[in-house]
């Protein structure tokens, strides 16, 4: 009698998780990214596009374009997928999965060099983000200097203008130890490494909103050497808009589609450099992780490497395109890979699709260089919050 | 004729497995006999039980801060190798740190839940994602045992396949899960991206309950086999009767690792497909932000614990379930 009391009981029980465990699964599944499932009920076109990250600041204007319905008004439905550790935005573009990306240039032209059709058809960030941060003290000013010294590199493509830039001293990878860091700066702080890659935006923050255990108080500017990669030879060109060349030039509906959704886009971007707090709520509530104060900063500076754009946000200017190619050609990595070997081809870029768009919202009246664009200051919180 | 030999089989089958029953038997009884004093001692001993656990956990606490307050603060190093880590709080955070950060909320923003619901929203997102790929396992596990026990040439044929099948590396099929699923339209079926992450676990289940389900069908001995079959019974008979019966002592450790692979394999598919709401994503966002909050970067690890335990309880209650059949446990 107890015997199957106590049986029954664990049958419950184990009927009790299994019903949990669907639930959660089915909650699980709805929590995706935000909008795909009424897909064509008004007639909106449906469009995939690839981050190359987790949501934050970093992609501002696209979650502003979504939450302020800027493409809905060009009749798409966006669906916005971030990437994790091993998705790569190029990849999945020329797989089909996915309708456009955002991928860096010297990555995505890597991929070009190995048989991947693509085209840049916009260039949002027309500035380098990448430092390369040292200890005040270490003695390390510029690319000159990391002679025998321990540089941080996240690798996977985000190496390229390291070695770019100490091609253009004469440096090549064996005079430096290479380390690949992690998600965090801890291996710079405790002293793994002597200079660190950072994002302006995002890594760069990390480590003022860190405290210093000798001082008690947050880091400050003045605790760190910072080498800019903008004012370096290995400057090479970052998010870009990435499209599928085949279907550009085959496909007249994607080719619409790819002005429609680059009007929206630069809306989403306009509205980020007017409402930085807006877009950065945005951003959070669109399932970025980071705290407030984090990703005011992280929306901030993101506006800073897009604004002014004297051409017009996301022209691709010809000198920056030629420099970074230059740059992808001279940089060697540690293993003595080049990342490309020969020019890409004349189609990895075009300033067709953009300079419609572009023509579209100045007839609309909307100011699409920036002219009057003036950062705001953000107070970084200890830990981002 | 075969009319009767069929019902003597059915009456006479569970005879084989008597030596297993009479001790439940036995035990039910001297149970009524005795039931106070052997209650009391069960409560002791599930007291005692506990009580050595929570020892361990403690112990566990007790040697991290100990450590952290005795080890010089870079460590301790031989040569230029770092063989024990830093002390320091980045490295390090005390525990109690740790504790009093999961009550916090995750960021200062007004929306933001404290950390603990974070975590634990999305180790139930992914407990749902790994048990519906140990489920998927289960069935694909126990299937290709199945046939492989059938047929002797389906084993020769399909066993190295199942174990070359767990060389390739998680991360190398992950990418290409997620891009044929994206392309996966039946009807009103849409595939949907935590399936990519299910699939991904079952990949990682199933391996040990095929190999263990196979071990417990082979099991029963030649003398079990031939009796039934001088009973003149099928072939399904005696799975029901004999092999099934049989497996469970293998069965059940077997579906306890597939149940870990399950969780190990959905938290890694997570990350590898970038997965919104479960533990995988959590545990590389908070890395992220561990230079500035070290303590918050160790909430998701206790997360994806909790999760594994929870796995494995679940799969301990089966073994409750099943407990006739529990005559020893084999390793699988």
């Amino acid at each position: 009698m107890k015997h199957s009391t106590r049986r029954g009981l664990a049958a419950g029980a184990f009927a009790v998780t299994a019903a949990f465990l669907l639930a959660a699964c089915s909650t699980g599944s709805g929590e995706g990214s935000s909008s795909s499932d009424s897909a064509g009920d008004e007639g909106l076109i449906p469009v995939k596009l690839q981050l190359q990250w987790l949501p934050q600041g970093q992609f501002a204007g696209y979650f502003a374009a979504a939450d302020q319905g800027y493409f809905e008004d060009e009749g798409l439905e966006v669906e916005i997928i971030p990437s994790g550790g091993d998705i790569v935005p190029q990849d999945a573009l020329a797989n089909g999965d996915v309708d456009f990306a955002i991928a860096w240039v010297p990555k995505v032209l890597g991929s070009i060099e190995q048989g991947a059709n693509l085209t840049d058809i916009a260039q949002i960030f027309q500035r380098s983000g990448t430092l390369q941060v040292s200890m005040a003290d270490s003695g390390i000013e510029s690319v000159a200097d990391f002679e025998g010294k321990k540089i941080g590199s996240w690798g996977f493509g985000n190496e390229w203008e390291i070695f770019a830039a100490m091609a253009d001293e004469g440096l090549d990878a064996t005079t430096v130890q290479i380390i690949t860091q992690d998600f965090n700066m801890n291996a710079f702080l405790q002293g793994d490494i002597d200079a660190a890659q950072a994002m302006t935006y995002n890594e760069y923050a990390q480590l003022l909103e860190t405290v210093n255990p000798d001082t008690g108080e947050l880091y400050t500017p003045e605790d760190f050497n910072v080498i800019s990669y903008e004012e370096t030879a290995g400057a090479m060109l970052q998010d870009a808009i990435w499209a599928d060349t085949d279907r550009l030039e085959s496909d007249s509906d994607y080719a619409e589609t790819a002005v429609k959704f680059l009007k929206a886009v630069i809306r989403g971007w306009v509205y980020a450099a007017e409402n930085p707090e807006k877009a950065s709520e945005i951003t959070i509530a669109a399932g970025s992780g980071w705290g407030p104060s984090h990703e005011l900063w992280m929306v901030n500076e993101t506006n800073k490497l897009i604004w002014p754009s004297p051409d017009g946000i996301g022209v691709i200017n010809q000198d920056a395109w030629d420099k970074t190619v230059a740059g992808a050609l001279a940089a060697v990595n540690e293993s003595g890979a080049h990342l490309i070997t020969e020019e890409p081809p004349a189609s990895a870029w075009s300033n067709e699709y953009i300079d419609e768009a572009l023509k579209e919202l100045k007839d609309e009246g909307l100011d699409v260089t920036g002219e009057n664009f003036q950062p705001i200051d953000v107070t970084l919180n200890e830990g981002g919050n | 004729m075969t009319d009767t030999g069929g019902r003597v089989a059915s009456r006479e089958a569970p005879r084989v497995s008597r030596p297993a029953e009479t001790e439940p038997g036995v035990s039910v009884r001297s149970q009524g006999l005795a039931a106070r004093p052997a209650k009391g001692r069960r409560g002791r001993r599930t007291a005692a039980a506990w009580g050595w656990g929570l020892a361990g956990i403690l112990l566990v606490a007790l040697v991290w801060e100990t450590y952290k307050l005795l080890a010089p603060a870079d460590g301790v190093l031989i040569g230029d190798t770092r063989v024990l880590p830093r002390t320091t709080d980045l490295a390090m955070p005390h525990i109690w740190d740790m504790f009093s950060r999961l009550a916090e909320p995750v960021t200062r923003s007004p929306s933001a839940q404290p950390l603990w619901m974070v975590v634990g929203l999305a180790a139930l997102t992914t407990l749902g994602i790994a048990a519906a790929g140990w489920l998927v396992g289960v069935v694909v596990g126990i299937g290709l045992a199945l046939v492989m026990q059938r047929w002797r040439i389906a084993e020769w044929g399909l066993l190295p396949w199942i174990v070359l099948s767990q060389t390739v590396p998680l991360i190398a099929f992950a990418p290409i899960v997620k891009s044929w699923g994206s392309r996966v339209e039946i009807g009103s079926f849409e595939w949907q991206d935590w399936m990519s992450v299910a699939l991904i676990a079952s990949y990682l289940a199933f391996f040990p309950i095929a190999i263990g389900a196979l071990r417990g069908l082979e099991s029963p001995d030649r003398i079990h086999e031939e009796l039934m079959q001088s009973y003149a019974a099928g072939y399904w008979k005696t799975l029901v009767k004999l092999r099934f019966p049989a497996a469970v002592p293998y069965l059940l450790p077997a579906l306890r690792l597939g149940a870990a692979n399950a969780v190990i394999g959905a938290v890694v598919a997570e990350v590898s497909t970038g997965l919104q709401g479960g533990i995988g994503r959590i545990l590389i966002q908070f890395a992220g932000q561990a230079s500035g909050d070290p303590a918050k970067a160790w909430a998701p690890i206790f997360g994806a614990i909790l999760l594994g335990l929870v796995a494995a309880g679940s799969v301990a209650l089966l073994g409750v379930i099943l407990k006739n059949y529990r005559r020893s446990e084999e390793s699988a």
